[in-house]
């Protein structure tokens, strides 16, 4: 059972507290995207061993949704952020980067 | 036989003696005793049946990895089966019936099985039970069922209670032997918290039973005083009777402590689950001696050779009085001459390895025992209890060389660690060759948040069999575990321990060496499950290569033991039937819990009135003593319906729904989701979130809404009524108010995080009560304090004001197709606001209603409810919906889906309504068939029934269904099949069956 600290209230959460909410940093593809854009959108996810992004809700908490890097192996976790963002930002691609030198993910390095 | 000894028996109080039965039969046995040494004290060798070939099995062990001697235990509401006899603590009154047979243990008429062995080899399942198809309900269904389970289910509610802990610590030490008690030591001298537990009721483990000394003085010294070094500090918790059940991620470990099984008057609960998030954690596991694989291994009076010297020594009692020993380690000679000191007959040693033994060995002979080795026992003859061994050659296939009488054989085959703990959340193991055993690699332990290793283990858990080695591997897991835990511990040195030197192991996994198949047949892998030699090898010949598959094929390890003794010796086996070595095959995955855990002790307090909340509306107890009969809704509890004297549910429905259609209903609405969605673009967003335009809706006015997932399928409808320019009060569902709300928060902070909108979910600030019928007008203009009148508060129009002193917001809105006001109150006025209009109502003829009215009334109308029309594979368009569905949004979540092929496949199911042609009532869920068949031989479908109802206002029944082409097939019939084999017919009609101009509702 994981614990991750929530970047809005500061509680470092057990599992319980949260909600998983899949994989972080989807593009919403809307009316017009092509099928395949719109396919990929809803249906195609990363399944990594390894250094994975997710969205979780520290829902019996304070509301607010998150994102989470962590290794699916190993269970580190990376850093936390406030969901309110379309990439990871520098000082988490910073931290993987020197646990994990060379990961990628999707088209983020 | 089996007896009590006049010496020895460290535990136990001899000064007294406790009662219990076994099968009935009344016993006796001292406290201190475990239910299997008092069973052993009384020559009860034989305990119980194994599962598959119902032979007869005796104790074979003497703690957690005992596969035999399990028992129904207690009585009526505390009665619980596979109760473990080698971890029950005798107490006075222990009523105890052994399992797995019929109709007696020691006349068994399941033990024809194991004349058919033969026929039922691996994977007899998979290979018997297939064909015919058409016995299997008759022939093989019923023979599984029989045979099936260990135990017999409760038949009564459990009458103890259990808890759920919850707590923190630096340092949890799992395991309270000579290594557990010194790696707490070392880590608490450093300040850290530290938590002990102990799955048994003492502490030390097995060191007093191997002996040794310890800085010059006996071992039981050494224990003593470390265990009251700990108890004098603050910083340390010992709990026995708790056993470190499962490691899981970060740190999180469980704890199962039996309070009261050795108690059973005390108060308090029966067992206590502790949740642990620990910064480190210790395994000091120990070890669990393997058996050796010999035909007949499983003769009650077969037992691992360290069980029955802990049987002399712990509980003063002979597991047989002339003993023969069989071994590939010097371990089993520390048996030979603790049996021998205690007055016993051993009569032959038999160690496998050519070479013999060392020290020990030279002890054991000085003794007068006779040693043989390069020998080993070819078989046991004896059925419920030994009688005999043949001897053989270790390298041959079995030729009998020697013949010997006795009554019990020890067996020894090496130590394997108990590493469970370290792998369930992803240690990693190595084999290690010299004492051939897997054991935790250090360079690959579970690892925490921060990427580093949160598991250490210490002593004969981590392959450091001797308790010289153990104690200096347990006070540098001690320090290792404080540093990690952010700790400095104190300079010291591990205290000093006698090493008795022994000679190596050597592997044996079968017995003899080149065993044939009549022996390897009668060779017990998995006591518990009845796996033998032959049946490995049979599944590695049938093409079973992962042990994982063997597993699973054989059922090798899957009893409630979870292979503790047969694992590592059938995946021997395995790797020599594959030609592999042991590490290239593996291990199975290890899964909590390490032994099993009461179910009661997992709800902890959540059962009864505490499982999950109620919620109840400001009206319950109106409710309830007004006759509601109670609909579960979410966790709401609605009335279903009111009934009166004299009267059936189904009466107090009819009864409610012409009353409504023809006078006056209440209907408690207080349930309906009530979200407040306020902010500068909160007509854009809810443009977004329902398929038609709420941004054009005028403040004063409502509108119905649907919502849809971005998948497009329907997740929730309900009236959206606007507020004010920034505000919008969203009516959901009743059991969609808090994951809409919730639907709604992912979206405006993931997605649309700069729109300035706030959602509040309101649904319990309010009481909400419908007024529904032809007088419903009248008894509000009765009450009076606000214009309700046709004019001033149309059809879809709300307003605020005061009706009967109360402040209320009215919403001229109809689920009924009735006349109809849905009026809201502060939740404190709920219950005075409703007593106020059903006194109002009582010259109109008014009468509360529930849901299964409200569900009519709808249906009447052909109006939708969510979950019954829909399935979440539904979209708006299969509902006849389109005029909810803006043509004009660019966007709404769900639009871009249903432009989808899938979505806008002309095939899809459409609503209509569907009427039998006896006026009977379809059952719900039935399908139409079509002609044909598919691919799997059933019959074709053509549509099916969402919703369905006797309707008293037509007096027949009524239904809505899904339907190919529905829509374009008015008046054609369909054809129904029930469960029962019946059919019924049914035509495709117009699904609003009532007042389809809506005249009723519009006056």
């Amino acid at each position: 059972m994981l614990t991750l600290q929530c970047p809005y209230c500061g509680v470092a959460a057990d599992e319980t507290e949260l909600s998983a909410g899949g994989e972080a940093h989807l593009k919403r593809f809307g009316p017009g995207s092509s099928e395949e854009e719109f396919h990929d959108y809803l249906f195609t996810r990363e399944n990594p061993r390894g250094v994975h992004f997710e969205r979780w809700r520290h829902s019996h908490g304070c509301g607010k949704w998150f994102h989470a890097a962590r290794d699916t192996q190993t269970l580190e976790v990376f850093g936390t952020y406030k969901a309110q963002t379309t990439e990871p930002p520098k000082d988490i691609r910073d931290a993987i980067t020197a646990k994990r030198p060379g990961w990628t993910w999707r088209d983020v390095a | 036989m089996s007896k009590r000894l006049p010496t020895h028996g460290r535990l136990i109080d001899r000064s007294k003696r406790i009662g219990f039965t076994f099968n009935g039969k009344p016993l006796a046995g001292h406290p201190g005793d475990t239910l299997a040494s008092a069973l052993l004290a009384n020559d009860q060798m034989m305990v119980g049946r194994s599962f598959k070939y119902h032979r007869p099995r005796g104790v074979v062990a003497s703690g957690a990895e005992e596969p035999n001697a399990l028992v129904n235990m207690g009585q009526g509401a505390q009665f619980e089966p596979n109760q473990r006899a080698t971890t029950t603590e005798l107490f006075d009154g222990l009523v105890s019936r052994s399992q797995n047979h019929w109709p007696s243990l020691e006349f068994d008429l399941g033990g024809i099985n194991k004349h058919l062995s033969r026929f039922l080899p691996a994977g007899f399942y998979y290979k018997m039970f297939m064909y015919p198809r058409a016995f299997w309900k008759h022939v093989y269904e019923p023979f599984i069922r029989q045979s099936a389970g260990l135990g017999q289910a409760p038949r009564d509610r459990d009458g103890d209670t259990y808890e759920h802990f919850n707590t923190f610590t630096e340092v949890l030490v799992i395991g309270g032997g000579v290594a557990g008690l010194q790696a707490a030591r070392t880590a608490a001298q450093s300040g850290a918290r530290v938590l002990v537990m102990e799955q048994t009721a003492d502490w030390g483990g097995r060191a007093p039973v191997d002996g040794g000394t310890v800085d010059g003085a006996p071992v039981e010294r050494f224990i003593e005083q470390t265990l009251a070094e700990l108890q004098a500090m603050d910083n340390v918790t010992l709990r026995s009777r708790c056993m470190g059940a499962g490691v899981y991620d970060h740190g999180y470990v469980l704890g199962y402590e039996r309070l009261t099984d050795h108690l059973p008057m005390a108060e308090g609960p029966r067992h206590r689950l502790w949740r642990v998030r620990a910064k480190q954690v210790i395994t000091a596991t120990g070890a669990i001696e393997r058996p050796l694989s010999f035909a007949g291994n499983d003769v009650p009076g077969v037992m691992l050779a360290a069980a029955m010297r802990d049987y002399v020594v712990n509980y003063g009692v002979a597991p047989g009085q002339r003993i023969v020993i069989a071994t590939n380690n010097d371990d089993a000679y520390r048996t030979a001459i603790c049996l021998k000191e205690a007055g016993l007959d051993v009569l032959r040693i038999l160690d496998a390895r050519n070479s013999g033994g060392g020290t020990l060995m030279n002890r054991a002979r000085a003794l007068g025992i006779r040693i043989d080795c390069g020998r080993a026992i070819a078989k046991v003859g004896g059925g419920k209890r030994v009688k005999k061994v043949q001897i053989c050659a270790q390298d041959g296939v079995g030729g009998a060389l020697e013949e010997i009488a006795c009554d019990a054989v020890a067996m020894s085959g090496g130590w394997s660690p108990v590493v469970h703990l370290w792998s369930h959340c992803g240690g990693k193991l190595i084999w290690d060759a010299d004492q051939a055993h897997f054991r935790p690699d250090p360079d690959r332990p579970p690892t925490g948040a921060d990427g580093a290793g949160f598991v250490t283990v210490a002593g004969s858990a981590n392959g450091e069999l001797s308790l010289d080695a153990a104690l200096k591997d347990a006070t540098e897991a001690g320090k290792s575990a404080a540093v990690a835990a952010g700790f400095k511990p104190r300079r010291g040195k591990a205290p000093n321990a006698t090493a008795t030197p022994e000679a190596a192991l050597e592997p044996v996994w079968l017995m003899p060496r080149e065993a044939h198949v009549g022996l390897r047949s009668k060779s017990w892998l998995d006591f518990q499950n009845d796996v033998k030699v032959s049946d490995v090898q049979l599944a590695a010949r049938e093409g079973f290569e992962s042990v994982e598959h063997t597993k699973r094929y054989t059922t090798l390890g899957m009893a409630t033991d979870q292979g503790k003794l047969s694992n590592i010796n059938g995946l021997a086996i395995l790797s020599d039937a594959l030609g592999q070595p042991i590490p290239a095959t593996g291990t199975t995955t290890f899964r909590p819990p390490y032994t099993p855990i009461s179910m009661g002790a997992i709800g902890g307090e959540a059962r009864g009135d505490v499982f999950q909340p109620i919620r109840r509306t400001p009206m319950y107890d109106w409710h309830a003593a007004h006759g509601a009969d109670w609909e579960p809704v979410g966790q709401w509890r609605r009335p279903y319906a009111y009934v009166q004297s004299g009267e059936t549910v189904h009466d107090a429905v009819m009864r409610e729904v012409t009353n409504t259609r023809q006078n006056l209903g209440l209907l408690d609405a207080s349930t309906l989701g009530k979200l407040i969605v306020k902010g500068p673009d909160a007509g854009r967003f809810l443009d977004m979130l329902y398929t038609n335009m709420m941004s054009t809706l005028k403040p004063g006015r409502c509108r119905y809404g649907l919502m849809c997932s971005e998948n497009g399928f329907l997740i929730d409808d309900g009236v959206v009524a606007r507020i004010d320019d920034d505000t919008f009060l969203c009516h959901t569902t009743t059991g969609g108010a808090e994951h809409i709300h919730a639907h709604m928060e992912e979206w405006l902070q993931t997605e649309w995080w700069d729109w300035q909108v706030y959602v509040a979910n309101a649904t319990e600030q309010y009481a909400q009560i419908a007024v529904v019928g032809p007088n419903a007008r009248k008894v509000l203009e009765k009450l009076g304090g606000m214009d309700i009148s046709r004019d001033t508060l149309p059809f879809m129009a709300w307003a605020d004001g005061q009706i009967g002193g109360f402040d209320c917001r009215v919403y001229r809105i109809s689920f009924s197709g009735e006349l109809s006001y849905e009026i809201a109150v502060p939740a404190s006025q709920g219950l005075a606001f409703w007593t106020a209009l059903h006194a109002a109502g009582q010259e109109f003829g008014v009468m509360p209603y529930g849901t299964e009215c409200l569900h009519i009334l709808r249906a009447e109308k052909g109006f939708i409810m969510i979950g019954d029309e829909t399935d979440g594979t539904v979209i708006p368009q299969d509902l006849g919906l389109d005029w909810a569905i803006s043509k004009k949004k660019d966007d709404y979540l769900g639009k871009r889906a249903q432009a989808r092929s899938h979505m806008t496949d002309p095939t899809r199911w459409k609503l209509v309504g569907l009427q039998t042609e006896d006026g009977s009532v379809l059952p719900d869920g039935a399908y139409a068939v079509a002609e044909g068949r598919n691919a799997n031989g059933q019959r074709n479908t053509q549509g099916r029934v969402t919703s369905t109802y006797h309707s008293p206002t037509l007096g027949k029944g009524i239904a809505m269904g899904l339907v190919l082409d529905g829509p374009d097939r008015m008046g054609e019939v369909l054809e129904f099949p029930d469960t029962e084999g019946k059919s019924h017919s049914a035509k495709i009609v117009d699904p609003v069956f009532f007042d389809k101009d809506g005249e009723k509702q519009n006056v």
